[in-house]
C-alpha cells in the first residue's frame, strides 16, 4: 500500500508543535536489542528518527486501535504499544526515567483520533446544552447590556471546571510540546465504540469561527455555521471589541 | 519509511466516515482519472480498486489543502508541494461539496482546534475568563496579564505583541 511518504516526512519534521518528543529505546522486531531513537508524537502519528537531527524519520507508528501498557521488563521504565489482532506486532519502548515513561504513556494513551473525536463531541454537546439552557432561561434580553455573562437562573447544568493549565508552553528536549491539553477532560463513561453517537450517524463538529472575508461572503459564512455558534461568536466579538477599546484607552493614558 | 502496515490495513477495513466510488487521479502518470473506491477513516483517505479488498494507497490528511476545482471536482494537495494534486471527480456537485466539507474537518489538527474552541467557550460561559488557556504555540496575551489561546483557523501562527485592530465584526483576528 502506498503512503504519501513525502508529506508524512514533512509533517514529521516541520515545526508544527509535537504532543511529545524525546529519546526512547525501541526494541527490535526480530532481535531483542534496544535501539535508541528520537521519537516525535504528532496527533495519532508516532514518528521515530535515527538521530534527533535526522532529516527523515526511520519509521512511523499509526496509533489507532492500540493499548498502551506498562511492562515488567528487566530494562526498567518500559512500556508497550499493543494492537489488537492475531498477528499484530507489539512495540516495546523504554524511557530513561520514571517521569519520562509516565509522560509518554499518558500522551500515547490519548493520541488516537477516535479518542480526540469523542472528547470534542462531548464538549460540543455540553456547549449546546448550556446554550439551550440559557436561551430557555431568560427571555428578557437577547442582547446583554454589558460584558456577556450567563444568568445563573438559566443554568441548569453543572459541569466540572477544568483545572488551570500553565500559562506558558513548557519545552521538553528543545521542542515545544503540548502539555496535557486533554488532562482536564473528564470523559463520561463511554459506551460502545467511539465514532458514533446515540442518535445514529456521526455528526461532524461545527467549524470554529472563520476569518470574516471582506464583503458579502461573510453572510454566506454565517449561514453555513449553526446559529448557536454565530450568536456566540457575535457576542464575544462585541465583548472583545469593548475590552480592546478599554485597553487601548488605558494604554494611551499610561503613555507620557 | 517503515510503518505498521497491518494496522493501517485493518483501519482501512473499519466503518468509514464517508465512502464512495469516485474517479480519481494521482499526481503522476498524466493525471488519468480512474474509478476508485474512496474511503475516509479518521484522518486517512484510503483508495481501492473497486473490486479489491486491500487499498492501493492511503493519504494522511494533515497539512493538506482541499480545493474545490471546477464542477464536480475537488483536489487534495499537501502544503510542501502545492502543485502536486490528487484530483477527484464526483458524480454530482452536491457530492463534491459534501466531500470537500468532510475532508476539511478530517484532520487531527482540526479536531484539536475544535477542542480548544469548545473548552474556551465553555469556560467563558461559566463566568470566568481562563487565565491560562493553552493552545498550540499560540499563547496570546490579552493585555490584562492573562493569556488566551487563539483557536481560529485563519491565524495559524497568531502570536500577538499587541492586540490587533478590529476588522469586520470578529475582533479576534485581523484580516491579511
Amino acid at each position: 500500500m502506498k503512503l504519501n511518504e513525502r508529506s508524512l516526512a514533512f509533517y514529521a519534521t516541520c515545526d508544527s508543535p509535537a504532543d511529545n518528543a524525546g529519546f526512547l529505546y525501541k526494541r527490535g522486531e526480530r532481535h531483542t536489542a534496544y535501539h535508541r531513537r528520537w521519537f516525535v508524537l504528532k496527533g495519532n502519528m508516532l514518528f521515530y528518527f535515527e538521530e534527533r537531527d535526522s532529516r527523515e524519520p526511520v519509521g512511523v507508528i499509526v496509533l489507532e486501535g492500540c493499548n498502551v501498557e506498562l511492562c515488567d521488563s528487566a530494562e526498567g521504565f518500559a512500556f508497550a504499544i499493543r494492537f489488537g489482532g492475531a498477528k499484530s506486532r507489539t512495540y516495546v519502548l523504554a524511557a530513561e526515567s520514571q517521569e519520562t515513561m509516565e509522560s509518554w504513556v499518558k500522551s500515547l494513551s490519548r493520541a488516537s483520533f477516535d479518542y480526540m473525536r469523542l472528547v470534542v463531541r462531548e464538549l460540543e454537546k455540553q456547549l449546546q446544552e448550556m446554550s439551550r439552557g440559557l436561551a430557555g432561561g431568560s427571555g428578557s434580553s437577547r442582547e446583554p447590556p454589558g460584558p456577556w455573562k450567563p444568568k445563573p437562573s438559566g443554568l441548569e447544568q453543572s459541569w466540572e471546571r477544568p483545572p488551570a493549565l500553565p500559562a506558558f508552553l513548557p519545552k521538553e528536549n528543545g521542542c515545544a510540546v503540548w502539555n496535557n491539553v486533554l488532562e482536564a477532560e473528564r470523559l463520561p463513561g463511554t459506551s460502545g465504540s467511539g465514532g458514533h453517537d446515540e442518535e445514529g450517524s456521526p455528526r461532524p463538529p461545527p467549524l470554529p469561527p472563520r476569518r470574516r472575508v471582506l464583503n458579502g461572503e461573510a453572510a454566506a459564512a454565517v449561514a453555513e455555521s449553526p446559529s448557536t455558534f454565530c450568536r456566540l461568536h457575535e457576542q464575544y466579538s462585541r465583548e472583545v471589541a469593548r475590552l480592546r477599546q478599554d485597553w487601548q484607552q488605558r494604554r494611551r493614558g499610561r503613555r507620557p | 519509511m517503515r510503518y505498521n502496515e497491518r494496522e493501517l490495513l485493518s483501519l482501512a477495513r473499519q466503518p468509514a466516515e464517508k465512502a464512495a466510488e469516485i474517479r480519481m487521479s494521482v499526481p503522476k502518470k498524466g493525471n488519468v482519472l480512474k474509478k476508485r473506491l474512496v474511503k475516509l477513516v479518521v484522518n486517512f483517505l484510503f483508495y481501492f480498486r473497486t473490486d479489491e479488498a486491500e487499498p492501493i494507497g492511503a493519504l494522511l490528511l494533515e497539512h493538506c489543502k482541499i480545493t474545490k476545482e471546477e464542477e464536480n471536482v475537488f483536489s487534495i494537495s499537501f502544503i510542501e508541494e502545492p502543485e502536486r494534486k490528487y484530483c477527484f471527480e464526483c458524480a454530482t456537485e452536491e457530492q463534491c461539496l459534501e466531500w470537500v466539507e468532510a475532508l476539511k474537518r478530517a484532520s487531527y489538527e482540526f479536531l484539536r482546534r475544535s477542542l480548544i474552541f469548545y473548552r474556551s467557550e465553555i469556560q467563558k460561559m461559566t463566568g470566568k475568563v481562563s487565565e491560562s488557556l493553552q493552545g498550540p504555540s499560540q499563547v496570546v496575551t490579552d493585555g490584562f496579564g492573562g493569556s488566551r489561546g487563539c483557536c481560529c483557523q485563519s491565524c495559524p501562527s497568531c502570536v500577538w505583541d499587541e492586540i490587533p485592530e478590529p476588522s469586520g465584526s470578529c475582533g479576534l483576528h485581523s484580516q491579511t
